[in-house]
């Protein structure tokens, strides 16, 4: 055990990989490396996420007293829409495909890199090209319509930037497509032989099913905005009910891509928390194949679940009972997914390290989030509790307790093999922890708060809600802690952390039988794979085994 | 899949540069063979036209549910339309779709010279098409169909001199698609000529050959989905309500 691990100082002379492969900004700006361009992504998303986290303790701050005295209620619609939009469209929806999916892909398909590597360039150009656009609209002024641009709002009253906002959504979301088109060509057709689809790892079939609704889903989004922002540019009708037009069928349009965008967040970190479960209890995930395809089975009943949104819209009662069943109904292999991980779990040789704490994070958020998921699916209490904290929770126990742990455990795992660092393990311990506790206590009061009938975005509230919202804000700072340390402790890693071989975690997988981190073109050769995915039974233990070099 | 491939990758020991297998300048380092990247390039693009036909299909959906909604506006706007610049466009786009197809077959062939031959012919009906549907909105300018404030629409008659009543802001919302749907395949064929007129200068320099032809094959397939868009809008939009 002790030889596992080479004190940095004493680490020979480095091969060659893909991070000392040129040193120039050129040789990062222009790369097609699959592997560099998600590093790339790595530092844009983290910086998106920690604008939108800053609104977010904007918004938590001014909720801390029952009065508006931070700020004026158009500042903080302002300021909510800011933290949805750039959350949603520049964080939650690239985060895990864009990072881990980008680098490790091709990396576990044993390709030497994406299909389309300059369009995988390219994406993260249309990536920055929006962002730089969204900062645009934030220095200038902001938006105030909720990331949703609810028409006839959107498109009649307000005198905030629709259009530019509009226009970066629409620029990050050909981002997307090129990065779901580029993951769907690569899967087909660049996998290593032998490498059946029934040897997949499960996080290739998540990232293949949130790629079809990528290319499937965002095309609709980025032609309704376009219909809006040409409604407001050249003042026609398309959506103004005085115009005969019908704003519902805005919502609809909307919704048809944004209820899916929810998979295309967490269907990659399912994937990870199915390749964190397996790993770390030594076993062969429990009804493969069901995990597999429930991922697709997301995919496409997700597609038909929109109109659970617009229960109060004004949508008919009928179309509303048959989107309250569908809803229900897409429930289920979600909830294949929680069983099968529970199952694996049993009797596995289960390993407390901190991709796994993560993981087991991800399972009990995320079945609380998914489980009111469910009481919205019902039409009653879905009635009763539309556009109230009790939604804003239901989706952050989603999008945070889900996306984001899974995000973090993956990062902690495949930490090794992107940066050749082991993280400090302690540390790490410590901030899921500060995660954990500070995320529950951030919105678990959120549930409350809804049910008893405060509404969202609004910046006052009556008194009695102070008690609860009080919680609230300070579960968000102890949250931010939690976020804050691993960005110390992963920048620190990269200089002082102890140099981690090929395969840390003696994990089945083919990115674990390259070096960390991989050479240019990830395999030396490339390999053959002649067994099932998650072998844990074949692998033999780490410390029965002679240390190999790296 | 090519799981049936062995390993036929040059054994890379130590890659450090970013050069091209030196035997095939077309055949990028990251592919197995010609083939595998044939089928990926090929594969890629037929994704990307379903991410075209998901983004006008919001706008069919928006057409189908307005013209439900306001179909005697709909009607009526549809009689203002011009069938005969509509049919000659929609003619124009059937041959620039075959001439797509001859120089996918020149191309294979190695016939260089016909190879540019057709993709300039290619360019020059795409072009035709766009002049064309610059008359028609300019006549739309001249009659005050464009929606905005200048916006007038009375009356109108239908084949059989019957006379339909008109909600003008209803028409507007059918100009209002027009232009949207109309002027979104304009724009698709602006960058389809764009495509084709590159495509000719690199054929003119030699860059296909029947072992590599794959960009041409593929912008054919873009230049056929556009065509097929507008397959849809000529009788949307044109024809069918001009039932008599």
């Amino acid at each position: 055990m002790a030889s596992r691990v080479i004190p940095a100082n004493q680490a020979p002379a480095p091969k060659l990989n893909y991070l000392n492969n040129g040193h120039s900004l050129k040789s990062w700006l222009l790369t097609t490396d699959h592997k560099r361009i998600a590093v790339l992504y790595l530092i844009s998303v983290t910086t998106f996420f920690f604008l939108g986290g800053f609104f977010a303790m904007l918004i938590r701050l001014e909720l801390l007293t029952p009065q508006g005295d931070l700020m004026q209620a158009d500042t903080y619609n302002k300021v909510f829409t800011m933290h949805g939009m750039i959350m949603v469209f520049f964080f939650l929806i690239p985060v895990v495909p864009a990072v881990l999916g980008n680098f490790l892909v091709p990396l576990m398909i044993g390709a030497k890199d994406l299909a389309f590597p300059r369009i995988n360039l390219l994406s993260w150009y249309l990536y920055i090209i929006g962002g730089i656009l969204i900062t645009h609209v934030m220095l200038t002024g902001g938006v105030d319509t909720g990331w949703t641009f609810y028409s006839p709002f959107s498109t009649e009253y307000t005198n905030t930037k629709i259009v530019e906002a509009g226009l970066a959504v629409f620029v990050a979301g050909f981002s997307s497509i090129f990065t779901g088109l580029n993951f769907i060509v690569t899967i087909h057709r660049m996998r290593a032989p032998g490498l059946t689809w029934s040897r997949l790892p499960l996080f290739i079939w998540a990232n293949y099913a949130t790629s079809l609704i990528m290319i499937l889903g965002t095309p609709v989004v980025a032609i309704t905005i376009v219909l809006v922002a040409v409604e407001r540019l050249f003042h026609l009708g398309i959506f103004d009910p005085r115009l005969g037009g019908d704003p519902l069928l805005f919502q609809h349009l909307f919704w048809f891509y944004s209820h899916p965008a929810v998979y295309i967040m967490i269907l990659p970190s399912m994937g990870v928390v199915s390749e964190l479960i397996g790993c770390f209890s030594r076993k062969r995930i429990f009804g493969y194949k069901f995990v597999a395809l429930s991922s697709i089975a997301i995919a496409v009943i997700g597609f038909l679940v929109w109109a659970h949104h617009m229960f109060v819209a004004g949508i008919s009662l009928y179309a509303a009972m048959i989107f309250s069943f569908l809803t229900f109904f897409v429930g289920v292999p979600s909830a294949v997914k929680v069983f099968n991980w529970t199952a694996t779990l049993y009797k596995g040789s289960i390993t407390y390290a901190t991709p796994m704490l993560y993981a087991f994070g991800f399972i009990g958020l995320f079945t609380i989030g998914g489980l009111t998921g469910l009481f919205l699916a019902t039409l009653g209490i879905d009635v009763h509790v539309t556009d109230t904290y009790f939604v804003v929770a239901h989706f952050h126990y989603v999008m945070v307790g889900g996306v984001l742990m899974g995000y973090l455990g993956g990062m902690h795992f495949w930490w090794p093999k992107i940066s050749g660092r082991m993280y400090p393990e302690a540390w790490a311990k410590l901030s899921a922890l500060f995660v954990f506790v500070g995320f529950n206590l951030t919105f678990f009061p959120q549930f409350i708060l809804g049910y008893v009938g405060m509404p969202r975005r609004y910046w006052q509230y009556p008194p009695e809600f102070q008690v609860l919202n009080v919680l609230s804000t300070a579960g968000a700072s102890v949250l931010a802690v939690g976020y804050l340390l691993p960005m110390i402790y992963f920048l620190w890693s990269l200089r002082y952390g102890p140099i981690a071989e090929a395969n840390p975690w003696n994990a089945a997988g083919l990115e674990w039988k390259t070096a960390s981190p991989p050479p240019t073109f990830n395999f030396d050769e490339t390999p053959v794979v002649t067994w099932e995915a998650y072998n844990y039974d074949e692998i033999p233990d780490k410390e029965l085994e002679a240390p190999v070099a790296r | 899949m090519h799981d049936s491939q062995a390993t036929t990758g040059p054994a890379t020991t130590q890659v450090t540069t970013l050069e091209h297998e030196a035997h095939n300048p077309a055949l990028l380092h990251h592919f197995a063979d010609a083939q595998q990247q044939k089928d990926a390039a090929s594969l890629g693009m037929w994704l990307f036209l379903v991410t075209e036909i998901m983004f006008f299909g919001g706008m069919f959906c928006a057409y189908l549910v307005y013209r439900l909604a306001h179909f005697n506006a709909f009607a009526a706007g549809s009689q203002q339309l011009s069938i005969a610049l509509g049919a000659t466009n929609t003619a124009v786009l059937i041959i620039s779709s075959v001439t797509v197809v001859l120089a996918v077959k020149a191309a294979e062939a190695g016939k260089r010279r016909v190879l540019v031959s057709y993709l300039v012919v290619t360019v020059l009906l795409g072009m035709t098409f766009l002049v064309i549907k610059g008359f028609e909105y300019r006549e739309k300018f001249e009659k005050h169909h464009v929606p905005g404030p200048t916006f007038k629409f009375t009356d109108t008659f239908d084949d059989n001199g019957k006379q339909i009543p008109v909600n003008a802001k209803e028409a507007e919302l059918f100009f209002s698609l027009y232009f949207a749907m109309t002027g979104m395949h304009a724009l698709h064929m602006i960058i389809g000529c764009g495509l084709f007129s590159g495509l000719a200068v690199l054929a003119w320099k030699g860059r296909y050959s029947p072992g590599y032809f794959t960009p041409i094959e593929n912008a054919g397939l873009y230049w056929h989905l556009v065509d097929i868009i507008w397959i849809y809008l000529f009788p949307l939009l044109y024809l069918i309500s001009r039932h008599s």
